[in-house]
């Protein structure tokens, strides 16, 4: 199963020169260069854990289902809280209501089946494989060297990209520099002191760039998120750490000389037992942080794209303790205005005991890179030779149709 | 240096101006070979952790306030034995094997035992074997509720069969992968699925009047199991065998010391430096307080001193905060660990401020100890802004003496200077505890 012998490394909080922001267990880390207006944007959140593709998007029509998972089932669609609609044959976990709006608006693409190259159940691996994009882990994440093949800004690079947390995921590491945000955390030194701390740093191959973008963020997240505290929730929830930077995310990319490209990050997925009720909360929070960040930004919205992955799937029957294990092919997702939704992308493997992956996964019919470079060559306009870079090894087609033209 | 590398790099830091060891080596080792100093009075067992939850439970007490106490009192001991622990190797050893084999608050309901688990599976195992601090993990309700295997059941158990109730592989496959033979062993789907089998049963009776492990023998699943080509019998014996064998596996050997030598020499572990300490416990059967020993000669590697190679750890937030704290102390008496504003809580709230929360790791691999894990913008800046906060309550000493004391023959001309014109206190603590030299701890 485990075909490759890396080291095993924490998984949530791999920094580079970026850095970012954690509250709970969210973060958020953001990069890109100032420009024009007219920029497209793009967001990528990592479910952390395996998301259970089939609660996600569960194909209900599919006569094999019942059998296979009948207690972790919510009622069909119409009935009371049942799943939400998607066409006839998947539904929508019930607390996905905010992205079943955005379905019916045609600004939600769920893609089913899919899952990475790699064909690793440790989570750590995988995670690692998804966020390199490549067959092994690399140095850096391939929405890093996406961000290094973007159009050059006029203003100069260093400090306008921003992260958001204090952990940059793999994914948004590497040779393209990010800065930071933090939320304000009390008491701080004075602009004098912050000075005298860089210059002692300065010289520093790790503390020295980290205090040098620590100290430009500052003062770029003053500017533009001074005053504003995060939009009331729907049905008057309580905002989660997720929706919070989800938040942040939105406002900071709808500024005009803020970054282009972010990357959030999300816990709570790895329902080995009782599923059914630990997943409301996970997917609640993903469902209102979806929504945070389409308000926040505002008329952007129309012009970005946030996909939704995670490492791999779940097991498609039950397992003993009223969870799922460790699987491979799951469900991703792509929202925003700029995204040609409105229905389930992929090919359904079916559920029978010969379609199954190894006789207990939801077989892969789509690659994560393909949507993934889908989404770069038609929205970020990336050409072919840049996406040979941000994902190296054995080529692969972009997925067509996935963004609005 | 020598001195000065042996109370940072294998220890928490200098507490105030303790007085250095004579023989750094001598001081090392005797802290391998004597027993744990540490006294933690007024902390219950897990048992009754668990007692305080399980009234919560059946009596719907929701605002934590049994378990809470509990855990707020754990905190506060463990918090103090850092900070004035003499024998601080011993001590970095504990927490090093608490972060190997993870329990984390994220998951399992832990609050009520996580305390205990460090006092009764990793403490008294510290210079053990590693398979006796490996079975007594895996019995430890701790762990079996973080990677919930207090409800896996045998499919054709009595239980299993009744009840339609079945595996969960969690605490196998992270046991296989992160704790003894790690995925160089090549171990595969089935391997894990039979580990889980061999499991079934071990759980916590949350109903004895002292709560805790079982082994429920109508949940356990019945027929031998086969596990990298080993035969494990039916029942609690099989799975005290599986655990001897995977403890005691070269493979394992391997990882631990790689783990070892990344933690106590360097991000990237020298292959000959790993070699040896894999020896060591090869040797020993997985004697831990050898593979220690192991690490202390590391130290002296002819190697090592031929080329006069040095090596140093970048501080992870639970390291800085330490040895901040550490450098700050001053002799006299000490509030209670208990009152709201002691020490041990200052530290606390510093793990949670820096991105490190106490037992609060996001997966089951535990918290990195590399670089460039720790070392991003925020991460700085949290740093900066943290010790200028603590430096605020401090009104006595020179910085200059404190960052003299703390980082020895570290400590560089620019910072000195950078201190010595620093306008306040407060300002030239800052500078100490925001320097590049104070981000690391030497080791080699």
């Amino acid at each position: 199963m485990l075909r490759h012998s890396l080291l095993i490394r924490r998984r949530s909080a791999l920094l580079g020169l970026a850095a970012s922001w954690a509250l709970g267990r969210s973060s958020l880390a953001l990069a890109g260069t100032p420009d024009g207006d007219d920029d497209p944007r793009l967001v990528v959140v990592i479910l952390r854990g395996a998301l259970d593709g089939m609660a996600a998007v569960t194909p209900y029509g599919d006569p094999s289902l019942t059998a296979l998972r009948r207690d972790l089932l919510p009622p069909e669609p119409g009935r009371d809280g049942g799943l939400l609609d998607l066409g006839g044959f998947f539904g929508l976990h019930p607390s996905l209501s905010g992205m079943q709006r955005l379905y019916a608006a045609g600004q939600m693409l769920p893609f089913h089946a899919v899952a990475g190259h790699y064909r690793s159940r440790s989570h750590f691996e995988a995670q690692d494989y998804m966020e390199s994009g490549a067959d092994q882990r690399l140095s850096s994440g391939w929405l890093n060297r996406a961000v290094s093949a973007l159009p050059k800004n006029r203003h100069g690079a260093e400090g306008a990209g921003l992260s958001l947390g204090l952990s940059v995921p793999l994914l948004l590491r590497g040779p393209t520099t990010v800065a930071s945000y933090a939320p304000e955390g009390g008491r701080r030194p004075d602009a004098d002191l912050y000075t005298q701390i860089a210059a002692l740093n300065a010289k520093d191959p790790v503390t020295g760039p980290a205090f040098r973008n620590g100290l430009t963020a500052l003062g770029f997240s003053a500017k533009v998120l001074a005053g504003d505290a995060p939009p009331p929730a729907p049905g008057g929830q309580k905002p989660g750490a997720f929706a919070i930077l989800a938040d942040a995310a939105g406002r900071m990319l709808a500024d005009q000389r803020g970054p282009r490209v972010a990357a959030l990050e999300m816990g709570g997925w790895d329902t080995h037992a009782a599923q059914k009720g630990r997943l409301a909360g996970p997917m609640r929070q993903l469902d209102m942080g979806m929504d945070a960040m389409r308000l926040a930004l505002g008329r952007t919205w129309d012009r970005t794209v946030v996909l939704v992955m995670t490492e791999f799937g779940r097991t498609v029957r039950m397992n003993g303790t009223g969870g799922t294990d460790h699987g491979t092919a799951t469900a991703a997702f792509l929202l925003g205005g700029a995204v040609a939704g409105g229905r389930v992308a992929g090919t359904w493997p079916g559920l029978q005991a010969a379609q199954l992956f190894e006789n207990r996964d939801l077989a892969p019919t789509s690659d994560l890179r393909a949507v993934a470079s889908g989404v770069l060559r038609d929205h970020l306009r990336l050409s072919p030779s840049a996406l040979t870079n941000v994902f190296p090894g054995p080529a692969v087609a972009p997925e067509n149709g996935l963004v609005k033209v | 240096m020598e001195e000065s590398s042996a109370i940072t790099g294998f220890g928490w830091g200098r507490r105030g101006d303790e007085p250095l060891p004579d023989t750094p080596v001598t001081w090392l080792r005797a802290q391998t070979l004597t027993p744990d100093a540490a006294i933690f009075t007024g902390l219950g067992e897990s048992a009754d952790g668990l007692i305080a939850l399980r009234t919560q439970r059946s009596e719907k007490i929701r605002d934590n306030s049994l378990v809470k106490p509990v855990f707020q009192a754990e905190v506060a001991a463990q918090m103090e034995q850092l900070l004035v622990s003499e024998q601080p190797f011993r001590e970095r050893l504990a927490w090093f094997w608490f972060n190997h084999f993870t329990v984390s608050l994220r998951q399992g309901d832990t609050r009520a035992v996580i305390g205990a688990y460090m006092r009764e599976a990793i403490r008294p195992n510290v210079t053990a074997r590693f398979s006796d601090m490996t079975l007594a993990v895996m019995r430890h309700p701790a762990m079996l509720m973080y990677l919930d295997n207090t409800s896996s059941t045998g499919p054709s158990s009595p239980v299993g069969l009744k009840a339609h109730r079945g595996l969960n592989e969690n605490l196998a496959r992270e046991c296989l992968e992160l704790h003894t033979v790690s995925p160089q062993a090549g171990y595969t789907q089935a391997d894990v699925t039979a580990f889980a089998a061999v499991l079934t049963g071990w759980t916590v009776n949350m109903n004895a009047e002292r709560p805790g492990f079982q082994f429920r023998a109508n949940a356990h699943e019945p027929g031998e199991k086969t596990i990298l080509g080993r035969t494990f019998p039916e029942g609690e014996e099989g799975g005290v065998a599986a655990l001897q064998f995977l403890a005691t596996h070269p493979t394992t050997y391997r990882h631990l010391a790689t783990k070892l030598v990344g933690h106590f020499v360097s991000d990237a572990p020298p292959p000959a430096d790993v070699a040896h300490v894999a020896a060591a416990l090869h040797d020993t059967q997985g004697d831990l307080g050898a593979a220690a020993l192991a690490l202390i000669e590391l130290r002296h590697a002819p190697r090592r001193r031929s080329v006069g190679e040095r090596t140093d750890k970048f501080r992870t937030p639970m390291d800085f905060a330490v040895a901040a704290m550490r450098a700050l102390d001053r002799a006299g008496p000490r509030p209670s660990p208990d009152a709201p504003h002691s020490p041990a809580h200052t530290l606390a709230g510093a793990l949670g401020a820096l991105g490190q929360p106490l037992w609060t790791a996001p997966l089951p691999n535990g918290w990195s100890d590399r670089a460039a894990d720790w070392s991003a913008p925020a991460d700085m800046m949290a740093r900066a802004d943290w010790a200028y906060r603590i430096s605020a309550g401090v009104h006595e000493g020179n910085p200059l003496d404190i960052a003299h004391a703390t980082l020895g023959p570290a400590l560089r001309p620019a910072t000195i200077e950078a201190i010595l014109h620093a306008g306040s206190r407060q300002a030239g603590l800052t500078l100490l505890f925001s320097s590049p030299e104070f981000q690391r701890r030497q080791t080699c």
